[in-house]
């Protein structure tokens, strides 16, 4: 198989299974999560593969519904954080000193904070629940994004073209529109999809301390937060599978983004 | 005289960002919806009309938001944080003896991982797309893609729970006063906690080392040393190493953020009570005085991080201390 | 003595693997059945025009070419092929480079501790003198590479090689951005060595210095020697050389003319059988299509790869 087979057999096979999983937790009836006493706390079995909580819910079945939530909440999020980072991106590449200074300086106060704690402020700031994390994670993943798009447009701007353009008195504004944006966008497309894997990865985190989603949400961070009830128990199955798949979700999304830059770059595309 | 300049703009810089860091907080923090009264008191406690009145008159409830800021402000300015709803006491107070369990944890760990990430980075570096670099590349890519608090659950799963080597949490024995406490008690609690945080930062640590590594190794000087006839190892160790440093000071300074988020979801899993421990209870029940202290703590925390890194870019990198010809 | 020479290479063919299109591997020759010799107490000078792929002639004699080349024919050294286990303990000690540009150094080195081999007494007195010889004051050892200019840069790469007392020398376009004074006497040193009894290979573009200091010159076009003669032919005049393109490029040289080189240098993606020179060649004929062969000059200072002989 060469390389290039390899890259699009890689993003077709992420893509399949994050699909599914996302497909698959949305078509789980609630039904099917139905508290059954009789068999709670039971280790992975062929009925049960991940094992049964202390209801006696399918660990399976609530893992999958949970990471269906956590793609939800990682997709929408990382979009917003995306269509920042290229609005302040691209505004601080284009205009004047003034206006990349402030920028740089709003990255590096978003950045000043450590993300669980602007997390958790702005979760606190919003009431907890979905709308905390939503926004909470939309407004603190836009920032590395952001600085490779404006350093990208830097480089644009400094092209022959552009000052051509320049000098044939096209407006600011019509060079972004017309010759730098659609340059940054297979930048973004990548970006993107690597920004996921780190939203996904605070949205658990921050679900797990606690806030954002209440404890009757499926989501991948509240039963890891549950799981830690029974961590002296034994019962290593309620946290050890609901990682694992959420692990595997986002090394797929990393796999999906790097074989995607693969293909897009001109330079690696080659090796 | 670069190095005092550079000094110079980043205290500048750093001083009107945590301005905002405490303006932004603030307005965070005041604009929530849930009431601090009733987080206070927990939920399903009945708080009688005069006892609210009271305690929002202690915290300044009625006045307006601008009267607020300028009251917590003066007296942050005063080196009063206020009072912590939650342990009743002042916030300085709660900080320092919390923090003093955190920085065991984080600096244990920091060192961990700046060596570990540093070590592995250069290996692969070196050797790239051999087997051993394919091999390290991957579980780096795997570790860093895994939430740090399940690796720290795993643990405990297996090496307290199962093979009953380590504690199942807390920064000391249960019930041994304060006094008995002995460092080496504190260490071997700090442990399992130390290297569940190293996992957050090492890998990226290591991924980007190996980056600047390659390209290292790429460079036409390096191609002259091996034509010049000199070894691998004296290569590495007087080129290679030289100019990895750099960028390596740099990036283990700017990972102090990391390590401060991290922090939290470790001690959270291991009941270690630190100061991360203490953000997440301040902001669940809502001990507002204290969220903000830790807040405006953490971030003094990383700016002085990036300053560290930048001067020592400074001090590291003859092109800038020596100050000739150089232009951006 | 004068028989065996220091440096004997025969055919050597350097190719690369790249990828190309879709997922087709292509290998293509960069050098292809280049011939040269290098003696003791001679400058060789390998001239030819830009990116016609000479630096990495001699990288392939130092062992550092890139890991996806893989070379073909022989390199001799003192009459005994030159392994890669060999290159790899004599390098440095008895073939030394000097590279051509300032990013050979360690940017973040002191110039005068890399251009020590060791950290020692012996190799500080030697890098020592030969700054002193070389005109660098002893600040210069103290300072950085970004803080050197050019003309310093290439004399501190050249003093590299007197911390070892090498028998062959390969010195990487030496002269590109000197002004003429510098030039001359950056070759000045090069004969001096040379006159001290070791083999000099000058590989650069500026045939013009180059002429005046060496013994011979070795023309490099399209990845192989078309011609190689003494040095005195290129002053004595173009009836002396074989080669139409070396002819050419006597042409153009400042003070027989400046008459330009038509066409393009072949690129080494391009397939070639027969003469490397046939589209550019005022000559050519239909015999040129075949393998040429190589004809020895009766004196044994050269030979040209020509059907037309000498």
């Amino acid at each position: 198989m060469n390389r290039r087979k390899k890259t699009i057999f890689l993003i077709c096979v992420s893509i399949i299974v994050i699909f599914s999983v996302f497909i698959g937790g949305l078509i789980i009836p609630e039904t099917a999560l139905k508290a059954d006493f009789s068999i709670k706390n039971s280790s992975p079995s062929l009925n049960h593969i991940f094992g049964t909580d202390y209801m006696g819910r399918d660990m399976f079945l609530r893992t999958i519904k949970g990471m269906s939530t956590s793609i939800i909440i990682g997709m929408v999020s990382s979009f917003i954080s995306v269509v920042i980072a290229v609005v302040l991106g691209t505004v601080a590449g284009t205009f004047s000193k003034y206006v990349d200074g402030f920028v740089c300086w709003l990255i590096d106060f978003v950045m000043g904070i450590p993300h669980i704690i602007l997390l958790i402020l702005i979760s606190f700031a919003l009431g907890r629940g979905f709308k905390g994390i939503f926004i909470g994670i939309a407004v603190t993943h836009w920032t590395s994004l952001a600085r490779i798009i404006r350093g990208e447009v830097i480089q644009i701007k400094n092209e022959q073209y552009i000052k051509i353009s320049k000098k044939m008195g096209k407006s600011k504004f019509y060079i972004m529109k017309n010759h730098i944006l659609p340059f940054i966008i297979p930048q973004t497309i990548i970006g993107g999809i690597l920004l996921f894997p780190h939203a996904i990865l605070h949205e658990a985190s921050v679900t797990f301390l606690g806030f954002g989603l209440s404890p009757e949400t499926p989501a991948i961070g509240i039963i890891l937060s549950e799981s830690m009830k029974y961590i002296t128990t034994g019962y290593w199955w309620l946290a050890f599978f609901p990682g694992l798949v959420l692990i595997i979700v986002v090394v797929l999304f990393d796999i999906l983004g790097e074989n995607i830059k693969l293909l897009i770059n001109p330079y690696t595309s080659q090796e | 005289m670069n190095v005092i300049k550079i000094i110079f703009k980043n205290s500048i810089r750093m001083i009107t960002l945590l301005i905002a860091v405490a303006i932004a907080s603030f307005i965070l923090v005041t604009s929530s919806p849930i009431d601090p009264v009733q987080s206070y008191v927990r939920e399903g406690v009945a708080v009688s009309a005069e006892q609210r009145e009271e305690i929002a008159n202690y915290w300044g409830l009625y006045n307006s938001p601008i009267e607020r800021f300028e009251n917590w402000g003066k007296n942050i300015l005063n080196g009063d944080m206020g009072t912590s709803l939650i342990y009743r006491k002042p916030v300085s107070e709660v900080i320092g003896e919390k923090f003093q369990s955190s920085i065991i944890l984080m600096s244990i760990s920091w060192i961990i991982s700046g060596i570990l990430g540093f070590v592995l980075g250069v290996i692969m570096g070196v050797f790239e797309s051999s087997k051993i670099d394919k091999f390290i590349r991957n579980i780096c890519f795997i570790i860093s893609s895994t939430p740090s608090f399940w690796i720290g659950m795993m643990f405990l799963i297996i090496f307290s729970v199962k093979l009953g080597w380590f504690p199942i949490g807390f920064s000391v024995p249960i019930g041994v006063s304060s006094d008995n406490i002995t460092f080496s008690q504190k260490l071997y609690h700090a442990i399992l906690p130390a290297i569940t945080l190293s996992f957050s930062s090492f890998s990226n640590i290591a991924l980007h080392t190996r980056a600047k590594i390659t390209e290292i190794m790429k460079s036409n000087y390096i191609l002259f040393a091996k034509a010049r006839g000199e070894s691998l190892f004296n290569i590495i160790k007087r080129h290679v190493l030289r100019n990895a440093l750099i960028p390596a000071v740099t990036l283990q300074f700017a990972s102090i953020s990391e390590i401060f988020g991290g922090s939290i979801l470790a001690e959270q899993v291991f009941s270690y009570p630190g100061l991360g421990q203490t953000a997440v209870d301040a902001g669940l029940r809502g001990d507002i005085p204290l969220l903000l202290g830790i807040a405006l703590i953490s971030s003094i925390f990383v700016f002085l991080g990036n300053i560290i890194a930048n001067i020592l870019y400074a001090v590291l990198d003859p092109k800038i201390r020596e100050g000739a010809k150089y232009s951006e | 003595m004068k028989n065996i020479p220091e440096i004997e290479i025969e055919n050597l063919s350097i190719t690369f693997k790249i990828y190309e299109k879709g997922l087709i591997q292509k290998n293509i020759k960069t050098i292809s059945n280049l011939c040269l010799k290098a003696y003791k107490g001679e400058i060789l000078a390998v001239v030819g025009s830009s990116g016609s792929g000479k630096s990495l002639l001699a990288h392939a004699i130092m062992g550092i070419l890139p890991k996806n080349a893989t070379v073909t024919g022989s390199i001799k050294y003192k009459g005994s092929e030159l392994t890669e286990k060999r290159i790899h303990n004599l390098r440095g000690k008895e073939i030394c480079i000097i590279p051509q540009s300032v990013s050979y150094l360690d940017p973040l080195m002191k110039v005068g501790s890399q251009v020590m081999i060791k950290n020692n007494k012996s190799c500080f007195e030697k890098m020592r003198n030969a700054f002193k010889r070389y005109d660098l004051c002893e600040n210069a050892e103290k300072l950085y590479p970004f803080q050197y200019s050019g003309g310093m840069a290439r004399r501190a790469l050249i003093s590299t090689v007197e911390q070892t007392e090498p028998s062959v020398i390969i010195a990487d376009e030496p002269t590109p951005g000197l002004d003429k004074q510098m030039a001359y006497k950056t070759m000045k040193y090069f004969r001096d060595f040379a006159d001290k009894g070791k083999a000099v290979i000058i590989i650069t573009h500026d045939i013009d210095i180059a002429v005046q200091y060496a013994d011979k010159v070795s023309v490099f076009y399209g990845g192989t020697t078309l011609e190689t003669t003494k040095a005195e032919n290129f002053i004595k005049g173009e009836k002396y050389l074989c080669h139409p393109y070396t002819k050419a490029l006597y042409n153009a040289l400042p003070q027989n003319g400046f008459k330009p080189v038509e066409g393009f240098q072949p690129s080494p993606y391009d397939v070639f059988e027969g003469c490397i020179y046939y589209d550019r060649c005022d000559i050519r004929c239909e015999k040129c299509k075949e393998n040429i062969p190589i004809y020895n000059f009766p004196d044994g200072s050269g030979f040209v790869r020509c059907i037309n002989g000498y």
